[in-house]
């Protein structure tokens, strides 16, 4: 442990040039929490001990944490113009649009409705001011610091973000998009993406986050969002994570869904070399109801790791989870699932499966799909798949006059379709289909 | 077999009560408790080892204390328990023999009866036909039956000590090559100080002409018991293995820690059966057996299966994951299991198949039942390696649960590293079904019957992996088990 300190040097020495310089406006309980933060991240530090590290034992995070990321110089701001902002941008231009580049809230870029019929959605800074009451009680209520370094590390550096607050009995009337785009001028740098989004009681909202590269430089987003979904209230929360090759992504989701919600999820991974997804969901009100789908389409030596842990707290909630994998070139996938049924929490119906399709010899997918089960009257099943393209089909395909590349295209998005069909925003399906489409031929440059 | 006359009331026990928890009173021969070098030394010279052997103990124990002083010991398993005092454990602990045995008149009577009393007749005129059986009491082997005839055969069947002064070379050969010393915690404790167990060698193509079997018996109070079974089916052969044991009732916790080595040469095939009853503790969770266990095979030679059947009922805690390495082509591992914890047992239990070589395959079928406050884990690794084109796995863990103070677990490792590799893996948790009590009800049957017959139903896929007569036993165990505890 002596000898990782060092990589934690570079964020502690940043920190107080953070905290003292442009974010030494923010509310004292912000500043607090953020100090509270940077102390547990200094203890805790990276996920680097690989032994017995059994949340990180696939993903060796030690490549990332070797390198000194720096927060970019604010007054180096990068123009963005808007229209480079189409690749990562779909749907109507009704739609708000909350923007970020590399890390910093963009005003011009950024659509936002006046705020009307009990929908706030604005940047995390301005919320402070207009919602504190709502983000003193929910930031950093369900992403704890205590999660691990990376979470630490982000609370450490909260300043801005996205805010949604969708109020009791409303719900908004357009998906909210929340743009987080890299741009490439600040090299090795790091940003601390944060979102909240918080649905009142009855209350309705779909938001998608998009994290998207303009350049293919090496940089590091470690991002949290937290997403309450309170008694029944109904969230669904996109996720689309394309980040330049070289890049490393964290993220960390976690929701809690009440009485009667429903809390709908859909995350596709197509970029990064390193990503790391920690998507945690506690059913915390009878009768909630959570469905949490994936995709992830890596080649080359990308590698991807989404651990998915719902704790099923109450009686008489649901989980339906299904993550799907494409994996070609060295490329390596891992998929570590937990569901967890509290004592008591009797009358769980929870299921869970990974399914991994392997387009090259040395791809590689690890599966944990586990249970930790404490009541007795549940229903829990899990299932996991790996294969490879069925030769018969290709023939079969080939046989109707589809050269053999079209087929495997056909097959490969025909594998992918079983999750893109789930996501319930017809714009979004779309849009990942066709990133699906373009992906696949990439993925299989490689292979004969 | 065991038929309830042979273990009866007369054990002193309650109405639903271990029936096996009674103590033999011989004298023993006892090494005071503790570990060091001595002991190691001791234990060696006791048992007249060659050169090699001592050796080979002594680099284990080094490794065991550089693991003891690096605080490596595995704490990853879901199982809860105070640490164990090393140095207060007895590790080795013998019936001190009258005279040297020539045949079964001279063994001690007293400890004829605790095997008749055990069901397991010593007597071979007694036995079921085509079953040997090797009988080790606490730290030694007492008999083995049927010697002579398997001999006819050329098939080796004796206690590790008989193998180690007869077979020298057969055990140089084969020790540690499965699981070396150094290969975990309880592994390196087991190389150090393991006393005796069972070998066994079946030359090429030889079909084993009998079942063989093993019975463990833990006696001496403060005794740990640490033995080591090694099979080698030599090319084209046969054999088909059982293990079972038990223990008196004591208060305090005892340490079981084994190996079982496999080696399986090509075209050979070894069955390895396990019906696991050691002392599971009182109804408060006090006393029972620590069941910290290394079983693993080598599939080594093309076409060679190995298949592991455990019925797992007893033991305080249970911590076993009974491997195969796959490294012939075309060789098949399987994994049957039916782990039962009730009262305030502990299991955390599973299987690893490691693909290496090509089109080879494995099945995994695990079903676990948790009563009262018992903790019940799956815990298993699939792994196909880059080499092993057209591996095919199939597995298939379910969990039971009855009552709502005990949890099921289910942790399984899928590693994938080549693409032409078919995996699926299946795994349901529910209690049984209201559905099914009611229909059984309604057929006139009691509440209780019902269950029986649900659970029994649960675990016939791996019963009927189990020889015939041990299958019959199997199911009056777990029947007896689950008196009470379920309805």
């Amino acid at each position: 442990m002596q000898q990782q300190t060092a990589y934690e040097t570079p964020y502690l020495e940043a920190f107080d040039a953070f905290q003292g310089g442009h974010a030494s406006g923010d509310p004292a309980f912000i500043q607090a929490h953020r100090r509270e933060a940077i102390e547990r991240f200094g203890a805790q530090g990276f996920p680097t001990a690989r032994r017995g590290n059994e949340a990180w034992k696939y993903t060796d995070v030690g490549p990332l944490a070797r390198i000194p990321f720096q927060l970019p110089d604010p007054s180096r701001g990068a123009l963005v113009k808007q229209g480079q902002l189409k690749t990562a941008s779909f749907g109507s231009g009704e739609w708000p649009k909350l923007v970020f580049v590399d890390g910093t809230y963009s005003e011009e870029l950024s659509n936002l409705p006046r705020s009307r019929n009990g929908v706030t959605i604005c940047n995390l800074a301005e919320a402070m001011t207009r919602r504190p009451e709502v983000v003193e009680q929910h930031l950093g209520r369900l992403a704890s610091q205590e999660e691990n370094g990376f979470t630490a590390l982000n609370a450490a550096f909260v300043h801005d973000g996205a805010f949604v607050h969708v109020s009791k009995d409303y719900a908004a009337e357009h998906p909210v998009l929340i743009i987080n785009l890299s741009s490439g001028k600040h090299p090795d740098s790091v940003s601390h993406p944060r979102a909240l989004i918080v649905a009142e009681e009855g209350a309705g909202a779909t938001v998608v986050e998009m994290h998207a590269s303009l350049k293919g430089s090496r940089y590091f987003t470690n991002a949290v969002t937290e997403v309450v979904v309170t008694p029944g209230a109904t969230v669904r929360h996109y996720r689309v994570q394309r980040q330049s090759p070289h890049a490393y992504h964290i993220a960390t989701i976690k929701a809690e869904v009440g009485r009667d919600a429903t809390f709908d999820s859909a995350a596709v991974d197509m970029g990064a070399s390193l990503a790391r997804n920690n998507l945690g969901v506690t059913m915390a009100g009878e009768e909630g109801h959570a469905a949490l789908n994936g995709l992830y389409l890596v080649g080359d030596a990308q590698h991807v790791d989404n651990e998915v842990v719902i704790d099923h707290a109450a009686p008489n909630t649901s989980s339906r989870e299904l993550y799907k994998g494409i994996l070609d070139g060295k490329s390596r996938s891992v998929f570590h699932g937990s569901i967890i049924v509290r004592k008591d929490a009797q009358k769980v119906n929870a299921s869970q499966a990974d399914k991994n399709l392997l387009l090259s010899e040395q791809a590689e997918a690890d599966t944990k799909p586990a249970f930790w089960i404490y009541a007795d009257d549940v229903k829990c099943g899990h299932g996991a798949a790996n294969g490879q393209l069925d030769e018969n089909a290709l023939f079969y395909l080939q046989a109707r006059g589809i050269d053999r590349a079209s087929a495997r295209t056909m097959l490969v998005r025909a594998f992918a379709r079983e999750i893109v069909q789930l996501i319930d925003l017809a714009p979004l399906r779309d849009y990942v289909d066709r990133q699906v489409i373009k992906v696949i031929p990439q993925l299989q440059s490689g292979a004969a | 077999m065991a038929t309830p006359e042979v273990i009866s009331r007369e054990t002193g026990l309650g109405d639903s009560g271990y029936k096996y928890g009674f103590v033999t009173d011989v004298e023993s021969e006892v090494i005071p408790p503790g570990l060091n070098e001595d002991v190691i030394r001791l234990i060696s010279e006791k048992k007249n080892e060659p050169e090699f052997m001592l050796e080979w103990r002594l680099r284990a124990y080094r490794h065991f204390l550089t693991l003891v002083e690096q605080e490596q010991v595995p704490q990853w398993a879901n199982v809860d328990y105070p640490p164990i005092d090393f140095q207060k454990i007895v590790y080795y602990a013998a019936p001190k023999p009258k005279v040297t045995l020539k045949s079964l008149d001279e063994v001690d009577p007293e400890l004829l009866a605790t095997y008749e009393k055990l069901g397991i007749s010593l007597e071979e005129q007694k036995r079921l036909a085509g079953v040997a059986v090797d009988a080790v009491f606490d730290s030694v082997s007492i008999v083995t039956t049927f010697k002579e005839e398997l001999a006819k055969h050329g098939v080796i069947f004796c206690s590790f000590s008989e193998a180690v002064q007869n077979y020298p070379d057969l055990v140089k050969k084969y020790l540690g090559s499965v699981v070396p010393y150094a290969d975990n915690f309880y592994a390196a404790l087991n190389s150090a100080v393991f006393s005796d167990g069972s070998f066994c060698y079946i030359p090429k193509g030889v079909r084993c002409p009998y079942e063989l079997t093993t019975y463990f018996r833990i006696n001496y109070a403060e005794s740990g018991q640490f033995e080591r079974t090694l099979i080698v089916a030599d090319e084209g052969s046969y054999v088909s293995y059982l293990e079972g044991c038990s223990a008196p009732q004591r208060d305090n916790n005892q340490l079981h820690a084994a190996v079982v080595e496999l080696v399986a040469h090509d075209n050979a095939e070894i069955k390895y059966s396990t019906i696991q009853n050691w002392y599971p503790g009182d109804e408060e969770g006090k006393g029972g057996i620590y069941n910290f266990v290394t079983k693993r095979g080598r599939c080594q030679g093309v076409n060679s299966k190995i298949s592991w059947t455990q019925v797992e009922t007893g033991a305080a805690i249970t911590w076993k994951y009974p491997s195969v390495l796959l490294q012939g082509d075309n060789s098949i591992g399987e994994f049957y299991s039916v782990a039962l914890t009730k009262g305030y047992q502990q299991a955390d239990t599973g299987t690893k198949m490691v693909h290496m070589g090509k089109n080879t395959r494995s099945t995994i079928i695990s079903k676990g039942i948790s009563a009262g406050h018992g903790s019940n884990t799956y815990r298993g690794l699939v792994r196909v390696n880059s080499r092993a084109d057209n591996a095919r796995n199939f597995t298939q863990c379910d969990s039971l649960l009855i009552g709502d103070q005990c949890s099921a677990h289910t942790t399984p490792y899928v590693e994938v590293r080549n693409s032409s590799a078919h995996l699926e893996h299946e795994a349901y948790t529910s209690r049984v079904s209201e559905d099914q009590l009611f229909y059984c009800n309604q057929r006139g049957m009691s509440t209780e019957e019902a269950n029986a017959l649900i659970i029994n139903g649960f675990c016939k896929e791996v019963f009927r992996q189990l020889p015939l007569e041990f299958a019959v036993e199997a199911t009056r165990l777990m029947e007896l088990n689950l008196e009470g505890a379920v309805g």
